[in-house]
């Protein structure tokens, strides 16, 4: 089994996906002469050519209205949005009408398109160019949205990605671009979208991650010694309730580990899930780790405390485990204030 | 000498950008854009590019000593920001982008107000108000409409002010920009939209966003265009004049400044993945810099040691660099809910009035059915 880095997974995904079908085409900023800002379809101008892989103006909203029109004509383009944030200016386009095609249509019109976009901390962006966003997204019905954890879920989730006959958003932690791990590639390396993966079986509680935290929750149950089960949700929307509800009522416990702000987190709707349908199996309350309710800061030292830590998150497990209480975020124990 | 240019017909929008100091330093007037400064003043340009280079040169150097997050060079552009700088009044409002260090600089923030945002030590390196400049824009053409917007409110309140916004050929293809020339015309907006047209965006030519110069663009929007040669600071200064004194009856005038980005986009780049060394040495030999310093030795106003003390100050301000960089105080990590919102309190993270639950006792599974039970029916 081949190792390879995120980003080659990535561009592997898409030189795969395009020979196999030649209506896939991909369009975005600085991604074919420069081959992607994160080196995300290296090789690929070079191989499909520029009617297939085409450098864009500064227009998001453009792009993305593009491929809405290209993809009702039974094209499948893959649009990159460099930042996740730069689908500001594109969302109408995507959560107005890409997602609402198919309902206005009366099930005549499909929208096959791929959004990939980079997000999240880690790499000292700024507070413009850090953010994880999906909840921009996750709650229009029509989409589906993506992150991928791994290399191999990069590659999996992509290829299974471009073949959906619906809009998907496929959101790519950049700090994961430069890590590697083992692929399996071809058809048997496809994985399912709105399938979540146990990317650890355990017995004592459940974990829940998405994107940058499945690492950080593995490392951290590795540090605690639990008997943990780490659950990647890998889809967002629509999620896989089936398999964290099953992990729950097996453990009785659920921690949610999350990249994004306390408020209007994805985690919210895991943990309200399973407190109304798992409730007689919860052994104590189930419980989010995220960051706090601010920007994401720029200086290194700021931005590395910011997201959820593997040290932070074991001291978390430990408490929540030796006493069944919800234990304190960091930042109210730290006594972060003005 | 009042300028002869009066906004139309838009006769600068085509042909060769207007220009008064050739490559060599020769001087050839313009009568619609005269340059209606003094020795003093030319002398200040001068130093101001100098200096500014300086600074570049050295924050560059200082990011790759991983002493800086990111650092936009602006080498080669420096003519742009001195010129305007030079152009607009104290009162007036600019909006930059990320690479207007020339623009900082001239406005008066100091060393720690333009390297602290790139040294990640502050999220924001100067108040706007008190310098006349608005916090950069890292998201592309956004500040087109803020500019817009800040020089709806300077009509409103009558005082013959002006703002001048700076963005790139990149950004000219975003809606935000485009949208916002709509509304500079349809509210005759008084705001100077400056393009630099420094021919690419990242690794995107300029011919992808435009099949015609980029100044030509304002005919379409209703009001003037105005071609200009970016790297001749005594052209970019009179053109800036000229619209903005234009601009604070008469509404929006676009620039189009062309120049040459020597670096690449951003010290994250290489840009040799997607231009060549051939290109980048072409432009060399339009350096804003030299053809000023040669202009000023012609006229006697720069001799070898005016030139030479120059150079000592250049390298103390190398120093100071160095030195104010180095020695930034970090912020504590229990600063971090700062600024999220005007209550600058820990409001913001712990809502006031909700105390904080004390830790729950460890669940006893008996206790917990027999609540359950009590609880069900």
């Amino acid at each position: 089994m081949p190792t390879m880095r995120v980003n080659q997974a990535i561009a592997t995904a898409l030189a795969d996906e395009m020979r196999a079908d030649a209506s896939v085409m991909v369009f975005g900023e600085d991604i074919a002469e420069a081959e992607g800002p994160f080196k995300t379809s290296e090789g690929l101008l070079a191989e499909f050519g520029p009617l297939r892989v085409r450098d864009t103006p500064i227009s998001e909203m453009a792009f993305t209205g593009a491929a809405v029109g290209a993809a009702t004509l039974g094209m499948r383009p893959v649009i990159e949005i460099m930042f996740v944030e730069f689908l500001g200016v594109a969302l109408d386009e995507l959560v107005t009408e890409a997602a609402k095609f198919r309902y206005l249509s009366n099930g005549a019109l499909s929208v096959p398109m791929v959004v990939r976009a980079s997000v999240g901390s880690g790499l000292g962006f700024g507070c413009q160019h850090s953010q994880t966003l999906e909840n921009w997204v996750s709650a229009t019905p029509g989409l589906t949205v993506v992150t991928i954890s791994d290399a191999q879920s990069a590659y999996g989730l992509m290829r299974a990605a471009i073949r959906d006959p619906d809009p998907v958003i496929v959101l790519e932690p950049r700090t994961l671009y430069a890590r590697r791990g083992e692929v399996t590639t071809g058809e048997a390396g496809i994985l399912p979208l709105r399938r979540a993966r146990t990317v650890r079986p355990g017995a004592d509680i459940t974990v829940v991650a998405m994107g940058q935290t499945v690492g950080i929750a593995l490392d951290a149950v590795a540090a605690c010694d639990v008997d943990a089960e780490v659950i990647d949700l890998a889809t967002l929307s629509p999620w896989d309730r089936s398999t964290v509800l099953t992990s729950v009522h097996r453990t009785g416990r659920l921690i949610v580990v999350e990249e994004a702000p306390l408020t209007g987190g994805w985690g919210a709707q895991v943990v309200a899930t399973a407190a109304s349908e798992a409730f007689s199996a919860l052994t104590a309350a189930p419980f989010r780790i995220t960051t706090p309710d601010v920007p994401v800061p720029y200086a290194k030292h700021l931005e590395a405390r910011f997201v959820p830590t593997v040290e932070d998150v074991a001291r978390q497990l430990r408490t929540y485990l030796d006493t069944g209480a919800v234990p304190q975020p960091w930042w109210v124990l730290e006594g972060v204030s003005a | 000498m009042p300028p002869t240019w009066t906004g139309e017909p838009c006769d600068g929008a085509s042909g060769p950008p207007i220009q008064v100091l050739d490559p060599s330093g020769q001087f050839t007037a313009d009568p619609r854009f005269p340059v209606d400064l003094d020795d003093g003043d030319l002398l200040g340009l001068h130093r101001d590019m100098v200096l500014v280079r300086q600074l570049d040169t050295t924050a560059t150097a200082l990011q790759q000593q991983g002493e800086l997050g990111l650092w936009a060079s602006s080498r080669g552009q420096e003519a742009i920001g001195v010129g305007l700088a030079a152009a607009v009044a104290p009162s007036d409002m600019v909006f930059p982008s990320y690479r207007e260090h020339a623009l900082a600089w001239c406005r008066g923030v100091g060393i720690s107000g333009i390297l602290g945002l790139f040294r990640g030590i502050t999220n924001g390196g100067w108040d706007p108000a008190a310098v006349g400049l608005a916090v950069p824009s890292i998201v592309i053409g956004a500040q087109v409409l803020h500019a817009v917007g800040y020089a709806m409110g300077q009509q409103l309140d009558g005082g013959g002010e002006a703002t001048a916004v700076v963005f790139g050929d990149g950004a000219s293809s975003q809606g935000d920009t485009l949208e916002a020339m709509v509304w500079a015309a349809s509210f005759e907006a008084p705001v100077v939209l400056l393009c630099i047209n420094n021919g690419w965006a990242i690794s995107v030519p300029a011919a992808r966003q435009s099949r015609i110069p980029l100044a030509q663009r304002a005919r379409g929007f209703g009001f003037p265009g105005l071609r200009v040669d970016g790297n001749d600071v005594l052209a970019m200064y009179a053109v800036a004049r000229a619209a903005l004194d234009y601009a604070r009856t008469g509404g929006p005038v676009l620039i189009e400044a062309v120049t040459y980005r020597m670096a690449a986009h951003t010290t994250a780049d290489d840009d040799m993945r997607y231009r060549t060394r051939a290109e980048v040495d072409q432009w060399q030999e339009r350096d804003p810099i030299s053809r000023l310093t040669a202009h000023l030795v012609d006229c006697g106003l720069l001799d070898d040691g005016a030139l030479a003390e120059l150079q000592h100050e250049s390298q103390r301000l190398a120093e100071a660099v160095r030195h104010e960089v180095r020695t930034m105080p970090m912020p504590d990590v229990r600063t971090l809910g700062r600024h999220a919102y005007a209550s600058d309190t820990r409001a913001s993270l712990v809502p006031a009035g909700v105390p904080v639950a004390p830790p729950a006792p460890a669940v006893d599974s008996a206790v917990r059915a027999t609540a359950l039970s009590a609880a069900h029916g």
